[in-house]
């Protein structure tokens, strides 16, 4: 192995100015597919912490039907207050679970006593809130990054609309699902940023308040969000929750309730699969570019090499030694190609890192400073890639190397 | 027995419908440790001689038997390793490999074909370069020696896998006349040293006188042989 090893590398070395072409090019397509790869990586995982950090959460629990029409908040769909005791118990006996927040969700006024408007509103416990979606609070642009009684946080651009700002007395109308109107008495206690997804310009306050607005006498939770440890087994434990809350059964012995992770939940997700999709298909060009390069390169070295293979066959080298040969002339070529590929891209994206180049808006969220970082697996998966595809594009010169009649071949001028 | 035993072998080329009769019954038998010739001009069969018997080839017809084995009978890969331990080959245009050194193109056939270990390979390199007067040049590449220098180190490699015959195709025919008989006095040695048959073909008629039988060839049949002192040869 070692001398074919030898007889190959100095083959490359023979023609040195193809060699330096063809790795060149496998280089730069490695360094192209990591790039690109590492940014929309870290792009796709930046919105996806801001979808789930700083919104919905990693997953949710709602009543059935509930999220089929979640742009209505309807307050008839909510869970009743023994069904959120299960859940919460129940949520409490998970390893997996960090923390969990529950919410009433529903939509009323908005007044300045001057000017009104419409808002949709969340009323949480903020500590668990704070704790379940950990951005929210950087969310919080002006006033305190905390939320009491008597107090709430409202999305920037209501605030900008309606002229209101921190320490104004503002009241909140709304109408209960018996078709009761009630309105309380507010401070402004910050303004939030909005996030682009579902939930974005939605305002806080808490839990009691927004029980007392409604005039529950019993708490009726409309979801609630949930924060797993490992973030990667978002979909194993929404199965496992589903499961879980599966014998959860309505007077109908119909499922009551129902669990959402992330992905059915934001409309982000088919961007995040549509980010995939593209990343496969730049992985493609990559093997075509490598494929077609080395398999020229090495019909080229087959064409050049007839008599040199017509020698070697003649003085007793096995046909399958022949085509080892080529196949490490190919190895090789995919080798080098890979690893300058792989230590140019990785420090291109350090230095990508350090100066803080990559920026990018996402909706109204501006000047977003994109992290690349290569994942190993991915690194490891492209570099697998590229070597196993020039070894298959040198098979078939190989194989006509091999196959070669020495007569022929030595004849070959 | 014979080393080599050739009998009524023909051969026949097919291109199109065109059909060329290479070789037309010919039969002969040489001994072993002799140092032969074939002679004759362009087309007349010599080189398809030696592709026969050095198992390139196969006969239309006839038998062949080199070493007491039927080499018409083997199959490609057969061939190929009943070349790589028992034949030798030097050929007209030396076909070194360029990327490897004048060591490493005489060690080719034990590393690549024979698989020795690298003490034995050593052993056997180093006392080849010593005979074919290259010591002092086994760091070199093929590039960096001259073309009868090319031809020694071609002479080393086809001997030493210790094969029983060396098939030696027009081995003169690129380099001067002093050169071309250093060659072949090179080539004599060998064989008296270690043996080995040497079976070459060639058209100078300098170097023909060399041979101890001269097989001559014409339109694809053997028309004469001579034995030079009538003690190695055995015509047929």
């Amino acid at each position: 192995m070692g001398n074919l090893f030898k007889i190959s590398v100095r083959n490359l070395f023979r023609y040195k100015r193809r060699t330096f072409l063809t790795t060149s090019l496998i280089a730069f397509g490695v360094i192209f597919v990591l790039g690109y790869t590492s940014i929309s990586g870290s792009f796709k995982n930046m919105m996806i912490g801001q979808v789930t950090d700083s919104m919905i959460g990693h997953l949710q629990v709602h009543r059935k039907g509930y999220v089929a029409s979640i742009e209505n908040l309807p307050l008839n769909m909510n869970l009743n207050p023994q069904a959120a005791r299960k859940v919460e118990s129940l949520l409490k006996l998970q390893p997996e679970v960090e923390d969990y927040s529950p919410r009433i969700k529903f939509g009323g006024m908005f007044s300045t006593f001057v000017e009104t408007t419409n808002i949709r509103l969340n009323g949480v416990y903020p500590e668990k809130e704070f704790k379940t979606i950990p951005l929210l609070s950087s969310r919080i642009t002006d006033g305190r990054k905390t939320l009491h009684r008597g107090e709430i946080l409202i999305p920037e651009l209501l605030a900008r609309g309606m002229k209101a700002k921190i320490g104004d007395m503002i009241v909140i109308v709304a109408t209960n699902q018996d078709g009761s109107v009630n309105g309380k008495q507010f401070e402004i206690a910050g303004i939030l940023e909005s996030a682009t997804g579902p939930g974005g310009r939605d305002g806080y306050i808490h839990i009691e308040d927004a029980m007392e607005v409604l005039r529950m006498e019993e708490m009726e939770i409309s979801e609630v969000a949930i924060r797993i440890k490992d973030f990667g087994q978002v979909e194993t434990f929404t199965r496992k929750l589903d499961g879980l809350l599966s014998g959860e059964v309505n007077r109908q012995g119909e499922r009551s309730l129902e669990v959402h992770s992330w992905q059915q939940l934001s409309p982000f997700y088919n961007i995040a699969r549509m980010i995939d999709m593209m990343t496969i298909f730049i992985q493609l060009m990559l093997i075509a570019v490598v494929l077609i390069s080395i398999m020229n390169v090495m019909i080229m070295a087959v064409y050049e090499r007839i008599r040199e293979i017509g020698t070697i066959a003649a003085i007793g080298t096995l046909p399958m030694k022949i085509l080892s040969m080529f196949l490490m002339e190919g190895l090789c070529l995919g080798v080098i190609g890979t690893v300058i590929g792989n230590v140019i891209g990785m420090v291109i994206i350090f230095i990508l890192n350090v100066s803080g180049w990559v920026t990018f808006d996402f909706g109204r969220q501006k000047g977003l400073v994109l992290s690349p970082t290569v994942d190993p697996v991915n690194m490891l998966v492209v570099s697998a890639i590229v070597i196993f595809v020039s070894v298959f594009a040198s098979l078939q010169p190989a194989l006509k190397a091999s196959r070669m009649d020495p007569i022929q071949a030595l004849r070959h001028v | 027995m014979k080393l080599i035993q050739v009998k009524n072998v023909s051969k026949e080329y097919r291109t199109g419908e065109i059909t060329v009769k290479a070789l037309r019954g010919v039969s002969f038998e040489i001994e072993r440790a002799s140092f032969v010739s074939f002679v004759g001009p362009s087309g007349s069969g010599k080189t398809t001689i030696l592709n026969l018997v050095g198992c390139l080839d196969k006969p239309t017809e006839g038998e062949l038997k080199v070493s007491g084995t039927d080499v018409a009978g083997l199959s490609r890969k057969e061939s190929a390793a009943f070349r790589g331990k028992h034949i030798g080959f030097i050929f007209q245009d030396f076909n070194l490999m360029p990327v490897l050194t004048v060591y490493e193109n005489i060690e080719y056939p034990l590393l690549m074909v024979q698989s020795l270990p690298s003490t034995e390979r050593k052993d056997r390199v180093e006392k080849l370069l010593e005979e074919v007067g290259m010591a002092d040049q086994k760091n070199k590449y093929p590039d960096q020696i001259s073309g009868g220098q090319k031809q020694r180190v071609a002479v080393a490699r086809a001997l030493v896998t210790n094969p029983e015959l060396v098939l030696a195709d027009e081995p003169t025919a690129n380099l001067d006349s002093e050169t071309a008989y250093a060659v072949i006095n090179l080539m004599k040695k060998m064989k008296d040293g270690l043996g080995t048959t040497f079976v070459f073909s060639t058209h100078d008629q300098k170097i023909v006188g060399e041979a101890e039988i001269v097989y001559f060839l014409a339109d694809g049949k053997l028309v004469d042989e001579k034995v030079k002192g009538g003690k190695n040869g055995q015509p047929v």
